[in-house]
């Protein structure tokens, strides 16, 4: 069965090293103040990896498996919507490419082998602009956009 | 990145255009872009080349395509630095209410 697939890229740049986007993107203590959630994993390859909301609950939203690591520069993981953990046919993954541009860091968000058209789609090409505006706005300014609990995203 | 680069890129129509195209079918050769273009490969490419300094576009290679992605994450930091800092609540009531009088809901 082969359904359409497709891909979005997201780039921003920040002033911080790459070590500190790393750590942010990885650091369940770091990850909760910018992006609302965390995520969770033992970072190696083969590990799993949860994406867990920061509230009272603690819900799992979104679970995978860490596939690439290459510390601070590239981390490749698996990406599903917790509902979806025993689909094979559910995952997509994402690309974390991190490199030194001048003083800032870019960094590339690549997520691919989305089906084009599902929910899980539509969701991420809202959520993945917000989420790295409200890094590149913590790592600068200290200040995230709070995206825990809150009533609704842009 | 820089704020001017971005409200320069979004300061023509064609260019808004080609960030339309993105919006609906993202991921796109300079080729399938011409198609829905009544302008030269050239002129394209020079509009496309604008929304890249600006971030507003990324692209990508992909084997021997050159694929471009809409990227919106400068529009979100605009949107943090120049409406949300302000009057977010205002605005969103006064939207709601421009939707309403407008009969676009």
């Amino acid at each position: 069965m082969a359904t359409e697939k497709t891909s979005f890229v997201y780039v921003t740049y920040i002033a911080a090293t790459p070590e500190k986007v790393f750590a942010a993107i990885t650091k369940p203590e770091i990850a909760r103040r910018y992006w609302g959630h965390e995520n969770v994993s033992d970072w190696v390859p083969g590990a799993a990896w949860q994406h867990v909301r920061d509230n009272d609950a603690r819900p799992v939203e979104i679970v995978g498996q860490v596939v690439e690591v290459v510390a601070p520069t590239r981390l490749v993981i698996t990406w599903a919507g917790a509902s979806q953990a025993e689909n094979p046919d559910a995952y997509s993954r994402v690309t974390f490419d991190i490199a030194q541009d001048g003083d800032r860091v870019r960094l590339t968000v690549s997520h691919d082998e989305l089906e084009l058209g599902s929910g899980m789609a539509s969701g991420v090409s809202k959520g993945w602009p917000l989420v790295l505006s409200s890094l590149k706005s913590y790592l600068e300014t200290g200040q995230g956009f709070d995206l825990s609990g809150r009533t609704k995203a842009a | 990145m820089n704020d001017d680069l971005v409200f320069k890129a979004l300061g023509d129509p064609t260019r808004r255009k080609l960030l339309d195209l993105l919006c609906e079918n993202n991921g796109q050769t300079l080729g399938q872009l011409c198609e829905n273009l009544a302008m030269t490969r050239q002129s394209a490419t020079q509009h496309l080349d604008l929304l890249v300094a600006a971030n507003l576009v990324s692209a990508v290679k992909r084997g021997r395509e050159k694929l471009h992605y809409i990227n919106p994450v400068p529009l979100y930091d605009i949107y943090a630095r120049w409406v949300r800092k302000f009057e977010t609540q205002r605005l969103g009531l006064l939207h709601d209410l421009k939707t309403i009088l407008e009969g676009d809901a």
